[in-house]
């Protein structure tokens, strides 16, 4: 199956380890240990386009719901109320102040789960929802949204509006493989929480770190940047602050190594 | 190791006398691209074409070699082209994407591919990547100081730029001007000044004209689809080839050259370091090879 998933990505195939005869015992012990991840879902303020993200990935997505994890929480996918114990929880949404349901839910999450992983920009930077100011139906007093980790300890962030189909899959494996090299950018990103177009500008341009590739505007989402003389120019109208120009931007952070291992150069 | 990891290297030039003409050196971007479009290697390919200001480049998607064949040569100015793979991607509909990369183009290009946060469905159809070698970049102004005010001739007249034997040449259709490099210091763009990569490490294929004579480019093949893509130019014949060791200057001079960039910018990271000023890589101190791209 993971080879599978691999081949989907484009992921290097990792030799495969000697295949031993193994007793009926053996295999009942492997299963014991390596144990389904158990995930759960908590949606709070977003707009389900992290999970229909998720589930673009059609080619692998049966076989990765069924085979690789446990889904064991989550409003539309589990008939459960109550929070069970989870390896991982993907919480989509910003944390609506307000709404005692929301904190409610959250820290429940936090205390029943190993990983917290801000899945999407609302959770991760509070996106497109920072612009909120309440007064608007059908709860004019909720008016304050932030990202998760104002709330509670975050281990894993992945930005996106949504995040792409591929980063979901790839952090699945890595997840799954216990491959921390991966997602360390994940846990970096855990503190990137106040995100804005404007970023370029101030951590990039007025760094003296730009230099003109294009990559910021390529990656925006809403089509928030265009490139002026070189530098990015940000329509501010546009911009959903969701943080993935200054993300994808080769000068913020640079992953050399695992390219390098993706490249085989 | 100071040209990164590559396969084989070879001096190099486009056989096809149309690009000989046109191109900046040996024409092997220019080759490589249009056979790879005849081939279907690719389905079009994002390069450097001519903007509306004379010798300001726009990123734009090829489809035909004809419009491959207007975007040779170098600019040295700016040209966005990471920007226009998501054009390709969807207002084109291209499924393999072919485009030429400066080594910081590369570099964003790979690291959306290794980690696509918000880039869906696009590193996968990345089919070529082919770099060029870079010491540096100018702002757009810079470049027209160089021709209006240093060597005091229009924009519309100048027919070639390059930078060579310590100067910076502009030709017109009767003249050949130069200005010396000391005097050009100062005008780069100075994101330059972090830049561990001078050869474009991570390409599929890189190439430039240091190392080999003029008209010829020195060749770097890399991956697989780098490779198998010059050697498919080369059988055909589109592509005629030299072992550098029989060329001069050869590649100790592309060595020294990517050796002094990459000294000197990783005294510049060492000084923003010690400064508090952010910059995505390591200090020396910190480095196994003082010289690698991290």
């Amino acid at each position: 199956m993971l080879a599978r998933i691999k081949e989907f990505l484009g992921m290097e195939a990792k030799p495969t380890e000697e295949k031993k005869v193994a007793s009926e015992e053996e295999v009942e012990k492997v299963a014991e240990e390596k144990p389904k991840p158990r995930i759960g879902y908590v949606h709070l303020s977003g707009c389900t386009g992290d999970v229909m993200s998720l589930s673009e990935n059609y080619d692998i997505l049966a076989p990765l719901l069924t085979e690789m994890v446990d889904i064991v929480y989550g409003q539309t996918l589990v008939d459960r109320w109550d929070m069970p114990e989870m390896d991982i929880v993907l919480v989509e949404g910003s944390c609506c102040l307000q709404d005692e349901h929301s904190l409610h839910e959250l820290k429940e999450a936090r205390e029943k789960a190993g990983l917290v992983v801000a899945f999407g920009s609302c959770a991760a930077t509070g996106c497109f929802t920072r612009y909120s100011r309440g007064g608007q139906q059908a709860q004019p007093a909720h008016e304050s949204f932030v990202p998760i980790a104002d709330i509670v300890k975050v281990d894993l962030a992945i930005p996106g509006c949504p995040p792409s189909p591929e980063i979901i899959a790839k952090t699945v494996v890595a997840a799954i493989n216990g491959d921390m090299d991966y997602l360390q950018p994940m846990m970096d990103l855990v503190g990137y929480t106040e995100a804005c177009g404007c970023d370029l500008q101030l951590k990039v341009v007025n760094q003296a770190l730009c230099i003109a590739c294009g990559t910021c505007a390529m990656a925006c989402q809403t089509r928030a940047l265009d490139m002026t003389n070189g530098r990015p120019e940000l329509n501010e109208d546009r911009c959903v602050k969701c943080g993935i120009c200054y993300t994808q931007c080769p000068r913020s952070w640079w992953p050399m190594e695992r390219i390098k291992k993706d490249t085989g150069l | 190791m100071v040209l990164g990891t590559y396969k084989e290297a070879l001096s190099a030039r486009s056989t096809d006398k149309q690009i000989q003409k046109i191109a900046q050196d040996g024409g092997i971007v220019t080759a490589l691209l249009t056979f790879a479009l005849d081939e279907k290697i690719i389905d079009g390919a994002v390069v450097s074409g001519p903007g509306k200001d004379m010798w300001k480049p726009e990123p734009m998607v090829a489809m035909s070699s004809d419009e491959i064949l207007a975007a040779a040569g170098t600019k040295y100015t700016f040209s966005p082209n990471v920007f226009m793979l998501k054009q390709a991607a969807r207002q084109y509909g291209l499924e393999k994407i072919g485009t030429v990369a400066i080594p910081c183009q590369t570099m964003g290009i790979r690291k959306m591919q290794s980690y696509p946060f918000g880039v869906r469905f696009i590193a996968d159809k990345i089919a070529l990547l082919l770099g060029i070698y870079c010491m540096e970049n100018f702002p757009f102004e810079s470049l027209r100081t160089f021709i209006s005010e240093k060597a005091g001739v229009s924009p519309e007249l100048v027919e070639k730029m390059d930078i060579g034997k310590g100067k910076f040449w502009i030709y017109t259709a009767d003249e050949e001007l130069t200005i010396p490099l000391k005097e050009t210091h100062g005008y780069e763009q100075s994101g330059c000044k972090v830049c561990l990569d001078y050869v474009a490490e991570l390409a599929d294929l890189s190439t430039g004209s240091v190392g080999s004579p003029d008209g010829w480019s020195t060749v770097l093949t890399r991956t697989d689809a780098g490779e198998s893509v010059f050697k498919m130019a080369v059988d055909a014949g589109l592509i005629e080839t030299k072992p550098m060791a029989d060329v001069k200057p050869g590649l100790g001079l592309l060595e020294k050259l990517a050796t002094d960039k990459k000294t000197k910018n990783q005294k510049t990271i060492d000084d923003r370091i010690a400064m508090g000023l952010p910059v995505p890589y390591k200090a020396s101190s910190e480095k196994e090879d003082p010289l690698a791209n991290y």
